[in-house]
């Protein structure tokens, strides 16, 4: 996905300049047949695409099919155990669309997107900056903000489910120790997603810290002595050297972390301590993925889960390619400022 | 996350066109073949095709009391080696069953069903191995025997425990709030739910920052237990705006504001922490759930057990086994789970946890009628649990349906307790619950 970005964009990417494939022309060095030198050209030209089919082989059957299958069995009448009944149409989209838990759905995975994603980005690249800093034990604190991220999401969601229990949990005793009152972390809706986002946070931002951090080391150094000379501050030199200069990885974790930012599951649902685990009493933390599965296990259709899908996978295209270019916008903007000075 | 990330970027390309129709061509050929061996159900993945021991697993959620009667079901048996599953609530059980269901694999050989979801199951009779035999007719508590029988005659599953209800209660709390403590004197307290609920008024006015119950939730199940037609009519038809439902949701939802309920819900984590804060002070206690405090009020003095339940008798719970077809082993599945619920080892369950019998010939054996409690203060439970079946005199309509719609009121519940709804708007969000599930 870096690839993609970055060959309109030119130099401002050393990072992630994809490798031009070799067009080379061959033309009778030697008295080759006919036949061979046909062979060889094929190899040149077609080769590289049998080399990566693998992955788009791969990526037909596990990305694709369930995709598609999945648009299949969302205009069918289609129960967990009873398997597919009749065509529908649009029915189960109009059903979906009507159910009121719909729209708080989509509302709540929006608000737990923005609380988490953008946080997060902040915050990790801050972190990329200062372990980009010649620090002694540079590996040992470059792995140590990745730890979060190799403990199990269900794990977090214990965790954190008992830190921010409403009653008997740490952190409202912590709150009344000092003198405040409780937080209902499960039953006020913007409490409850705080509380979300502080857990996909905690696990993510060390992951994306490294990524930036990996874009950052290629940044090259000259520009930074250059930059001293010219009296710029360690700030001015992050704001206006290292970020510009990593666009692209920003971009890509801008969008890798919407993607999973909407898709989000796990958390709430552990989260979660009413028995049905729709997220919430009231679905004040139901996500759109939970959604999906309140309808297809809870309630045994899958009719109306496919289609629950496909709205949030749209919903997903819709948001990404909003970041995309308002990434772009930014990142233009900054490209401006710099070439004005 | 994986899979996703290459979504949005390959949509972007016109290769996308291309590929999107070779994805419709694969995939017409895959949905072909997926048909196929979905219904040949070949299996042969057990890993024991070979002269080794049949192992089977048993699949159970919240206590059942089998560590040790498996333990000994291996020891005499090696050619026949059980393992157990544990969940730890019916709610997760319950999905992982119908997501195996549907899938068609992936379920143990024996599978425990709460008995709240029997009928759900009989509604899915075929999916599971008839049980039916002869020998073993009159082992059950006739309407234990009734609820795994399905239309046609086939018992698709054995009856494990039952659960008749009896009040577990704080009796250190009862005397901090000048209350009796004694056995037969609370039991004299709560003869109805109306004498129970006002016992609790005069509590919660005297031990402020302890509640009367547990849940709203577990209350609620109680006093569902003893209603004859709660959510659906013996047709089947759903009928939740009945009066008799109405008027159980109005009292409960009108104790909450009295201070009666902990507001908590029930099997949480807060819920679980409030038996060590004392934040309550009685339950209604079916025979499995003894087990379940000790192990929640661990090392907490003054839990006892009285010979009463509001309103007479009730029945919450107790469980079957059932053998799935997917089951590759249904023949040793079936010995087994013949084996563990004959009444020799029922009747070591209920020592182990306190699951009360549902077998005819485990009622008037010594080892349950003359059990006592060490952690209820050597309550004879034997005895208690006895008379409470005894008294149970209503057995509750519950139809396929019945599991999906308690978990929507259980819900409804749960709103007004935690305060995030009043009563009135949590009962039209119930109302619109229950008619998704048609």
């Amino acid at each position: 996905m870096t690839g993609d970005a970055a060959p309109d964009e030119g130099a401002a990417s050393p990072v992630a300049t994809p490798p031009e494939p070799p067009v080379v022309r061959r033309s009778g060095a030697r008295a080759a047949s006919p036949w061979r030198e046909r062979l060889s050209r094929w190899d040149v030209r077609y080769s590289p695409y049998v080399y990566i089919s693998p992955f788009f082989l791969l990526f037909l059957v596990v990305g694709m099919f369930p995709l598609v299958y999945t648009a299949v069995v969302s205009v069918y009448d289609w129960s967990l155990i009873g398997g597919k009944g009749e065509f529908v149409g649009l029915q189960n989209y109009r059903d979906v669309l009507e159910n009121p838990y719909f729209v708080k759905s989509a509302v709540n995975t929006v608000s737990i997107f923005v609380l988490s994603s953008g946080p997060q980005i902040l915050i990790a690249l801050a972190l990329a900056g200062l372990l980009d800093n010649a620090l002694r034990g540079a590996t040992l604190w470059r792995m140590g903000v990745l730890l979060p991220f190799v403990v199990a999401p269900v794990a977090v969601g214990i965790i954190f489910g008992s830190l921010f229990g409403d009653r008997y949990g740490l952190i409202n005793e912590a709150l009344n120790w000092v003198g405040l009152p409780s937080v209902s972390w499960h039953t006020d809706r913007l409490a409850s997603h705080l509380a979300i986002a502080t857990m996909v946070n905690w696990r993510w931002t060390g992951y994306n810290a490294l990524i930036l951090l990996a874009a950052m080391q290629a940044v090259p150094r000259d520009l930074y002595d250059a930059s001293a000379i010219d009296g710029a501050s360690r700030f001015k030199q992050f704001t206006r050297i290292t970020v510009p200069s990593i666009r692209p990885t920003v971009i890509f974790v801008v969008i890798t972390s919407t993607i999973g930012g909407l898709q989000i599951f796990a958390e709430p649902r552990m989260f979660d301590s009413t028995l049905a685990q729709n997220g919430g009493s009231d679905r004040q933390f139901s996500t759109m993925t939970m959604l999906v599965y309140d309808f297809g296990w809870h309630l045994r259709d899958l009719g109306r889960a496919s289609a629950t899908a496909w709205l949030l996978f749209l919903l997903i295209i819709v948001i990404a390619l909003l970041n995309y270019v308002l990434s772009r916008r930014f990142g233009a903007l900054a490209h401006l400022t710099r070439r004005r000075r | 996350m994986k899979r996703s990330t290459r979504r949005p970027a390959s949509s972007r390309t016109p290769r996308v066109a291309l590929t999107a129709v070779s994805a419709l061509v694969l995939s017409l050929g895959l949905a072909a073949c997926g048909g196929d061996s979905g219904d040949g159900g070949d299996g042969g993945d057990s890993g024991n095709a070979g002269d080794g021991p049949v192992k089977i697993t048993i699949a159970t959620f919240n206590e059942f009391g089998y560590e040790d009667l498996i333990d000994e079901w291996n020891a005499a048996n090696p050619d026949i080696q059980v393992t157990q599953k544990k969940v730890g609530t019916w709610d997760d059980a319950k999905e992982n069953l119908y997501t195996k269901l549907a899938a068609g694999s992936g379920l143990s050989d024996i599978e425990a069903i709460e008995g709240d979801s029997m009928p759900a199951m009989l509604a899915e009779s075929d999916a599971f191995v008839d049980l039916t035999d002869p020998a073993l007719d009159g082992r059950w508590l006739d309407f234990k025997a009734k609820a795994a029988t399905d239309a046609d005659g086939h018992m698709i599953g054995y009856g494990t425990d039952a659960g008749p209800e009896g009040i577990c209660y704080r009796a250190d709390l009862f005397e901090k709030a000048g209350l009796p403590t004694d056995r037969e004197e609370v039991a004299a307290l709560m003869g109805t739910w109306d004498d129970y609920f006002a016992t609790g008024e005069e509590f919660v006015s005297k031990v402020p920052g302890t509640a009367w119950y547990d849940s709203t939730g577990g209350t609620a199940q109680a006093m569902l237990n003893q209603i004859a037609n709660p959510f659906e009519k013996s047709d089947n038809t759903i009928d939740v705006e009945n009066p008799d439902l109405e008027s159980l949701y109005a009292t409960l939802t009108a104790n909450v504001a009295k201070g009666l309920s902990t507001k908590l819900t029930q099997w949480s984590d807060d819920w679980t922490a409030s038996f060590q804060k004392d934040g309550f002070a009685t339950m209604a206690c079916p025979g499995w759930m003894l087990g379940v405090v000790a192990g929640n009020a661990d090392g907490v003095k003054g839990w006892d057990f009285a010979n009463v339940f509001p309103g007479g008798g009730g029945n919450w719970g107790g469980s079957f086994l059932v053998v799935p077809k997917q089951s590759e082993h249904p023949d040793e599945a079936k010995e087994f789970a013949a084996w563990i619920t004959a009444p020799e080892q029922q009747v070591k369950a209920f020592q182990a946890i306190g699951a009360f019998p549902s077998q005819v010939d485990a009622l008037d054996d010594p080892a349950v009628t003359e059990m006592t409690n060490e952690f209820f203060n050597n309550a004879p439970v034997g005895q208690i649990l006895g008379d409470r079946a005894a008294a149970i005199t209503v057995q509750p309509y519950k139809g396929p349906k019945y599991s999906d719609i308690l978990q929507a009121f259980q819900a409804a519940l749960i709103r007004v307790d935690d305060g995030s709804n009043t009563p009135d708007e949590s009962w039209a969000t119930f109302l619109s619950d229950v008619d998704q599930l048609s």
